[in-house]
């Protein structure tokens, strides 16, 4: 089993470097340290939520509104900053708050009342980026302080803030799917859950936490993301659901639930990012970039179940 | 109806329709309630809404067999863009009408059978292929118009959105047609015998001789087609086709189907119930502008309709097993 996943983790690598082999052979730009390190940057919102999406679907789940999650809790601390007059250093912590809370609420509707994590945060997508649009009328909020906006835009030994905090948060994610309890209870959950109930996991206890979890995160990302671009608006966010569960799949998460891990979504990330950085170098449109990055999460799936049918005969 | 349904009772049409029959009776009563702001109840309103009712319903109508054989398709709103564009180019080239009406549904029907294919045949989870497609058709017809729009058709095409037959709007008719034609299908035919059977429990209808692949694959193809369908119901009222056109539009579609009663996990629902279930969301969108609500809380309130009616399902489902 373990031995797959590494098998698995490695071919994303040589496909990595296969992929930035070609790039830089597209575009000498590409693999300079400046673009490298731009690339990561510009990955690494959508990879904080990543992380918390991993172990979403590793429960067999799904969560749909992390986008819209992003919207309503960077609107919150915009709201809270600039309407309320209340200082960032409270705004932050209340914006990560709400994202916990909503990502609670969903996970209430999946646990208590036992409706398919998938119609949930399809539902939510819509209600959360409608009061995030309601509430704020559709404004944007600017003129943060330069200390706020350090957090998407500072470096620390050369390297982007963001970049540091999804390292560790990496790291964190991997500890606690790999080395702890609560880890392998995640695992079970997605594996069998009515085996994993059994057994005496406490399966709604632990999947409103991955939820919260994902609320968290989003959130989080939010408050680095509006750091990052120097504004609060309530579409933030819009489509990084896509992007997020892209990665995860593309990183051996299996959807059906039970294995995968956070080094396949960070790698799958990074060729992501990488893909459309050399295509945009190669001036190739986004729009080609969006069909690109689309046919890779097919053809990767695809590959992946042939393999497996493969392997089986 | 053969003689092994349930005896008729006098509550036989309620058991049988009462989830449909509830909606039915709550879009009455939002008629009503939104009817005391003057205006609403006007008969050009009212037809205005029946109108812009009808793509949505028409594409409830696929979703609903998708949704019913247990799948989902979150690239709709993707190719009614895909297909919305074929039926301008189309109609712009000097086709004749019959090309212009079944090129559209030939496209979606490609569409769909590739996502068939990589459903049934691949056995790619429906969520990840819809997924991925969603941003491959969207690239594709962003990048094919090069964003722009569609503008200058020919009179001809206008007139398929724009027309009326006895009286009666052709996207209306359309619709209803559409609607009558799914029902007879899932309820009167084998094929959609084998559709409720497939959703219910895959194995137990693979084990009783139901071939679930061909049942499946068949299902996205017929999906495709009427989103084509509805794409051009939809694009023949402008006189412009944005590449944009389409987006959350698998929102509304899989929300009508959901509200409407069809079960989640597939298995039961009917579409009469996703008719009138996209009639409600069109119905609340046309209010909201007549309550002067700001059109930003729309999503909201369709999100909050969707939870409601799945609610009331898991309670009801959960009462009942008691």
């Amino acid at each position: 089993m373990k031995r797959i996943i590494a098998r698995r983790e490695a071919v994303l690598v040589v496909l990595l470097l296969a992929e930035m082999a070609a790039m830089q052979s597209l575009s000498p730009l590409f693999l300079t340290p400046d673009n490298l390190i731009e690339v990561v940057r510009q990955s690494a919102e959508i990879g904080l939520i990543a992380l918390a999406m991993t172990l979403v679907i590793i429960t067999a789940g799904i969560d749909l509104s992390v986008g819209s999650i992003v919207g309503l809790s960077v609107m919150t601390m915009g709201m809270l900053w600039e309407d309320a007059r209340l200082p960032l250093a409270l705004a932050v912590p209340f914006a990560l708050v709400a994202g916990a809370l909503l990502g609670g609420f969903n996970g209430t509707l999946i646990t208590a009342v036992g409706i398919p994590p998938l119609i949930v945060t399809l539902a939510t997508m819509a209600g959360f980026r409608g009061i995030a649009l309601g509430m704020s009328q559709a404004r944007s909020i600017r003129n943060f302080p330069e200390g706020f906006l350090w957090l998407g835009q500072g470096y620390v030994a050369g390297i982007p803030v963001q970049v540091w905090i999804l390292a560790v948060t990496a790291v964190l994610f991997h500890l606690a799917l790999t080395r702890t309890a609560w880890g392998r209870s995640v695992f079970s959950i997605g594996a069998n859950e009515a085996a994993a109930r059994l057994s005496g996991v406490p399966v709604n206890r632990v999947k409103m936490q991955v939820y919260m979890l994902s609320g968290f995160m989003s959130a989080l990302a939010a408050v680095i993301y509006a750091a990052h671009v120097s504004v609060a608006k309530p579409d933030a966010g819009l489509g990084f659901e896509l992007t997020a569960i892209t990665a995860v799949v593309l990183g051996g998460t299996a959807v059906s639930g039970g294995e995968g891990g956070v080094l396949g979504t960070l790698i799958a990330l990074l060729m992501v990012g990488f893909l459309r950085s050399g295509l945009t170098l190669a001036r190739v449109p986004s729009e080609a970039q969006d069909m690109m990055v689309g046919l890779l999460l097919i053809i990767v799936v695809a590959i992946d179940r042939w393999s497996r049918r493969a392997g089986r005969e | 109806m053969t003689s092994e349904r349930i005896p008729p009772t006098r509550f036989a049409l309620w058991r049988q329709y009462g989830r449909e029959m509830s909606v039915g009776v709550f879009l009455v009563l939002l008629v009503g309630y939104f009817g005391t702001t003057p205006g609403f109840l006007r008969a050009d309103n009212l037809r205005d809404i029946l109108i812009n009712a009808a793509p949505l319903v028409i594409a409830a109508c696929g979703m609903t067999m998708v949704i019913i054989a247990g799948m989902i398709d979150i690239s709709a709103g993707s190719a009614l863009a895909v297909c919305a564009v074929v039926a301008g180019v189309t109609s712009k080239s000097g086709a004749s009408l019959p090309t212009v009406i079944l090129l559209p549904m030939l496209t979606g029907a490609v569409i769909g059978a590739v996502n068939g294919w990589l459903v049934a045949g691949v056995r790619i989870p429906a969520i990840i292929v819809t997924l991925g497609m969603m941003s491959v058709l969207r690239g594709g017809v962003i990048w094919w118009t090069r964003g722009e729009w569609i503008g200058n058709l020919p009179p001809s095409f206008s007139a398929i959105g724009r027309g009326e037959v006895a009286g009666i709007p052709t996207p209306v008719l359309v619709a209803v047609g559409i609607v009558v034609a799914t029902a007879l299908l899932l309820a009167r035919t084998p094929l959609g015998r084998h559709i409720y059977a497939v959703g219910g429990n895959p194995l137990a209808a693979a084990r009783m001789g139901i071939p679930v692949r061909r049942v499946l694959w068949l299902v996205f193809v017929m999906h495709g087609a009427l989103l084509g369908l509805s794409a051009l119901v939809y694009a023949s009222r402008f006189s412009v086709i944005q590449s944009n056109a389409g987006a959350g539009f698998e929102l509304l579609a899989i929300s009508a189907v959901v509200v409407g009663g069809v079960n989640i996990f597939g298995g039961q629902g009917t579409v009469w119930g996703s008719a009138i279930g996209g009639l409600l969301l069109q119905v609340i969108s046309t209010g909201l502008i007549f309550r002067r609500v700001s059109e930003y809380w729309a999503p909201s309130v369709q999100g909050a309709l969707v939870l409601l009616a799945v609610v009331a399902d898991a309670l009801r489902t959960r009462r009942a097993r008691r």
